[in-house]
């Protein structure tokens, strides 16, 4: 496939390569979906002796059913807060988050449990996002049973599993035994995601999951990030602070500042067409391979 | 032709490991960079990019050794020097090093103007305090960076300026090769930006001769260097201008890695990323035959026994494979039909 | 997990301090089979140096014999009385006019001789007779000094010895003369530490008061890290008033000097009261708060560890949550904890004892109590009895210098940032 550009008639591996279709999901429009999580002025402020922070300030969202939804922000903005939010582990000091539809309300134990089974979480770092006292088969088996298999049969358990660890291009054999820290950063993440293949929830909030890991791996990250939301139909809120990134991946973007929404969209018309003035600066700032990167504009 | 500025010959260096094993990090490493000119190294994490920019300062420090080789800069030798002698006359007159981490390097507890100091005072400059400030002064005021930041601590300076003002203190005695290992990836955008403005202006003014640069974000390397080496277990497999490496890649393993980049530009979109599958080897037992053959599609068998010789195309352009260019790109296209 | 403990006996300070350990230890437990006897059984007079012993003899119950030494009898007259004298014997015979038929100067013929100088001797009767001979004074009083010179072998010598039960039995003495080789004499004492002040044996009594004290550190320090432990991980991982009031009650117990409280404490309950259970319990509760404090930032940097989420988020409950994901992270620590605590308790154990503030001092020693008794005494200033403080002050050092030794090898293992 050509690119459209006309600015650089050069082409990297990538744009010369066949396209590899992305799915019937890819650019659909979402917005006749129903609605999965949405909030309305979400606002989180911490106090810290005598000094506030406004970490989320009156953010309003909606995300619908089966779309991948990037925010985008630089550190400091607030999406680290924001996602602990929407996975509930933190409560907004004020505003509401709305659950298909309906207020969340997670203030018991049972409410939260009951709200955990329908969102799951792949954070950044993968070092630490296991228990490094539990092996592989123990992390697998644990989403197995969470999602009622208790009763299932040795044989059907490890059918199961190792399903899941192909869906991710992993083998199943080899990983049993270990422990996850064995595996390289890209494979742990990769397991990470075969453990929501298991869990298949409604929701995946996925907290920066490539930015610890290699360009090369990235790609597969995100390949089955993809696939996972092609074949469940599960809505995605991929956090990042890479623009070129959420660009690629997700369906629409919003980019966040100073714990604020100034713009969210459909991911072409917020990255081509930008109409904040810090959209426009983010964009301009990040090195380009086919555009010029104006070192002017700085300094 | 141009002065060289650094000469690097088959350079090796080791790491020794805990259990006594020698793990070859940097291995037969030959690369020369021109007066005003500058190199980028790329490479996945554990390639030995890190550890090619600590070896190239001359100055080792266990668990780091040097092996055997050669590093020329500006035609003087400074491998297998003493420490000391390293330390003294070589690190930050002729070398300078800038690490992943230095924003935080700074101790907190001193002015960065002392700092500037020190550097004068290690490498024992007949200059009084006055003539120092004043000469510092002069450099900050030359790369844009306020006055004011000299009597400042280091916690006082956002993190931008803090690695601005690093690779200002680093620079202050002119060296003739900077070597900055991802110096700008803990910055957000703006931050980073500005960074590279600033090496870019050092450059230009020629207070700094020669700089390599070090990151695996592919698409600020392109902007920056003038040229790109790409790294694998601890082997040169691809060196050529920033831009035949980007828009035509000869190595596989750069291939892949060109096929990786994701910037925010129209098209990115639309075509699918592929990966490299698998990891790079384990070098303390490295591969017998080419280091990359267990990842790569086009591998031979025979590719997992012989070792590949590093081939020089001319202009500048080297990689290390054994299949000809001409069949390599042959290759290429047919894939695209 | 394996590695971890390869690590760790690959770690040469653990290993030192772990066998001197060990060392102490199984001396503490086998030391007792071998000398079965009361530590604070009192067998002399006190301050005995060092290697004094005593042989113990059961008056009451034990058969009684005699010794028979008839020939060592014949022996020490043959040695004791020299020719001279004999022939004195002999001439005085002659110079009476008493009957010396078969007597003469020979080692077999001393006992007729003797027999016959106690039948005709009579010391008036040689003043008076002026026999022959022995006319002069001078004569006559070396005549009165043999004859005292034979008594007082007739009165200790003849040792005809029976046993004691037997019908018609002498009782005879045996001289302070005579003496015997220490090892053939059985039911021995003997004291390598000498004896304290109370003259007990000082090496058993130390072996008690080690154990004593190990066993007061074990309790404090088991009781203090289970309440550290317990107070750390709530007050960590629950936060929020939880957090605040226990590290209010934490904080209370740091701004009174622990060692205040526990004179006070101890003082208040009374030396009656205070058993070696109550002393370490006392030790332990007031030791805790370092380790709930230390545990508490650890629980809290974990809490926020991505694992813990994700553990959340799989719907796990809150003691599941610290059992598994908390728990085992600073399992390492809490041990290393647990180690220094031992130690500080047998340290606290011996400054409140010394002080007077220990355990009752009628039921067992402990290391604190022998260097208060060893003060009180006048061990190091008056009696220079070295032994009976000095052992007890390397015991201590020995201890705490091993535990230690064990509690650095550990962080070394479990803090690669320390390795060398």
């Amino acid at each position: 496939m050509q690119v459209s550009s006309n600015k650089e008639q050069m082409q990297t591996p990538a744009d010369t390569r066949e396209s590899v279709t992305f799915g019937a999901n890819r650019n659909k429009d979402f917005s006749k979906e129903p609605l999965c999580l949405s909030g309305k002025d979400v606002t989180r402020v911490f106090h810290t002796g005598k000094t506030t922070t406004t970490a989320v300030d009156h953010v309003n969202f909606e995300f619908h059913k089966g779309e991948l939804i990037s925010i985008v922000g630089e550190s400091g903005s607030g999406k680290t807060t924001l996602s602990k939010m929407l996975l509930g582990l933190l409560e907004p000091s004020a505003g509401e988050i709305f659950y298909r539809g309906e207020p969340r309300l997670i203030k018991s134990g049972k409410q939260k449990r009951k709200y955990w089974k329908g969102i799951q979480a792949i954070f950044q770092d993968p070092f630490s996002s296991y228990n490094v006292f539990h092996k592989i088969d123990n992390v697998l088996l644990d989403c197995i049973n969470m999602r009622g298999g208790r009763n299932l049969s040795k044989d059907e358990k490890i059918a199961m599993m190792t399903e899941a660890c192909s869906f991710v291009n992993l083998k199943f054999a080899e990983l049993t035994n270990k422990y996850p820290f064995e595996l390289s950063g890209g494979q742990m993440q990769r397991l990470m995601i075969a453990r929501i293949f298991l869990l298949k929830p409604e929701i995946l909030l996925a907290d920066e999951p490539t930015s610890m890991i290699d360009a090369c791996s990235r790609a597969t990250i995100l390949d089955m990030l993809l696939n996972l939301r092609n074949e469940t139909g599960m809505t995605v809120i991929f956090i990042t602070h890479d623009i070129g990134l959420a660009y690629y991946i997700s369906d629409s973007i919003y980019i966040m500042e100073h714990g604020k929404f100034v713009e969210s969209g459909r991911a072409e018309d917020v990255i081509l067409n930008p109409k904040a003035p810090y959209t426009k600066r983010l964009i301009s700032d990040v090195p380009k391979i086919h555009e010029p990167w104006d070192l002017s504009t700085v300094g | 032709m141009a002065k060289k500025m650094l000469e690097v010959r088959q350079l090796t260096t080791k790491y020794i490991t805990r259990q006594g094993e020698d793990v070859y990090s940097v291995d037969h490493v030959s690369l020369d960079i021109e007066e005003g000119k500058s190199l980028g190294i790329a490479g996945e994490s554990g390639c030995g990019k890190s550890t090619l920019a600590l070896s190239l300062m001359g100055y080792y420090f266990p668990p780091l050794h040097y092996t055997s080789g050669e590093i020329i800069v500006d035609g003087k030798t400074i491998s297998g020097l003493d420490p000391d002698v390293v330390r003294k006359t070589v690190l930050g007159s002729d070398v300078a090093y800038i690490p992943q981490a230095a924003m935080n390097a700074l101790n907190p507890t001193r002015k960065v103007g002392k700092f500037i100091e020190d550097v004068i005072r290690a490498h024992e400059l007949p200059m009084d305090s006055k003539q120092i400030r004043e000469m510092a002064e002069k450099r900050f005021a030359l790369l844009g960076l306020p006055v004011e930041a000299l009597d400042k601590y280091s916690v006082e300076l956002s993190g931008g300026m803090r690695q601005r003002v690093v690779i200002a203190v680093s620079t202050i005695l002119n060296p003739k090769v900077l070597i900055a290992d991802e110096p700008s990836s803990a910055l957000d955008v703006t931050s980073q930006k500005m960074v590279i403005k600033m090496m870019k202006d050092m450059m230009a003014k020629g207070l700094v001769k020669s700089m390599i640069f070090i990151t695996h974000e592919l698409p600020l390397l392109y902007n920056v260097t003038d040229d790109i080496m790409v790294m694998y277990a601890g082997q040169i497999v691809e060196r050529g201008s920033a831009k035949e490496m980007v828009f035509d890649p000869i190595h596989p393993y750069s291939r892949g890695l060109m096929n990786s980049i994701l910037v925010p530009e129209e098209g990115t979109r639309d075509v699918k990323l592929t990966a490299i599958p698998g990891t790079p080897p384990n070098l303390k037992h490295p591969p017998a035959g080419c280091r990359f053959a267990e990842r790569c599609r086009y591998a031979t068998p025979a590719c997992k026994f012989n070792q590949m010789p590093i081939i020089d195309i001319g202009g500048g352009r080297q990689y290390r494979c054994g299949m000809s260019v001409e069949k390599l790109r042959e290759v290429y296209a047919s894939e695209q039909q | 997990m394996k590695s971890t403990f390869k690590n760790i006996l690959h770690s040469p300070r653990f290993m030192v301090g772990f066998i001197i350990f060990v060392i102490m230890l199984l001396t503490v437990l086998i030391y007792p089979y071998f000398v079965p006897r009361d530590p604070l059984l009192s067998l002399g007079k006190g301050f005995l140096a060092p290697g004094t012993y005593f042989s113990v003899y059961d008056a009451n119950n034990a058969p009684m014999y005699r010794v028979e030494l008839p020939e060592a009898a014949a022996n020490r007259l043959q040695s004791d009385l020299p020719e001279s004298d004999r022939k004195l014997i002999l001439d005085f015979l002659k110079a009476k006019g008493a009957d010396t038929t078969g007597l003469n100067t020979s080692n077999e013929g001393i006992e007729a001789l003797l027999e016959a100088w106690s039948a005709n001797y009579d010391e008036a009767d040689v003043k008076k007779s002026k026999y022959d001979g022995f006319s002069t004074q001078a004569k006559r009083r070396a005549l009165s000094r043999l004859d005292t010179k034979l008594k007082s072998f007739a009165s200790g010598v003849s040792m005809n010895v029976t046993r004691g039960d037997e019908e018609g039995a002498e009782a005879t003495k045996v001289s302070g003369a005579d003496f015997a080789r220490v090892d053939q004499v059985a039911n021995t004492i003997s004291l390598p530490l000498g004896t304290d002040n109370f003259g007990r044996d000082t090496l058993t009594e130390l072996v008690k008061a080690t154990g004593v004290s190990l066993l007061i550190g074990l309790i404090a320090g088991t009781v203090a890290t289970l309440l550290g432990l317990t107070v750390g991980l709530l007050a960590g991982y629950m936060g929020g008033i939880v957090d605040d009031i226990l590290m209010f009650i934490a904080n209370i117990f740091t701004v009174i000097p622990g060692f205040v409280l526990l004179i006070l404490i101890y003082y208040s309950v009374g030396q009656e009261a205070r058993g070696v259970v109550t002393c370490a319990l006392v030790i332990g509760l007031t030791s805790w708060v370092w380790t709930a404090r230390s545990v508490r930032s650890q629980v809290i940097s974990l809490r926020n560890r991505d694992h813990v989420n994700l553990s959340k988020l799989s719907g796990h409950s809150l003691p599941r949550i610290v059992t598994t994901d908390i728990l085992p992270y600073i399992a390492s620590y809490v041990v290393m904890a647990f180690i220094l605590q031992v130690s500080s308790g047998i340290l606290a154990e011996a400054q409140l004892s010394l002080l007077g503030l220990g355990p009752k001092t009628t039921d067992v020693p402990t290391l604190g109590l022998m260097m208060n008794w060893a003060k009180l005494f006048g061990a190091y200033t008056s009696s220079n009895a070295w032994w009976a403080y000095f052992p007890v002050i390397l015991v201590i050092a020995l201890t705490s210098f091993s535990l230690n030794l064990m509690n650095t090898g550990l962080d070394q293992v479990f803090n690669p940032t320390l390795r060398d």
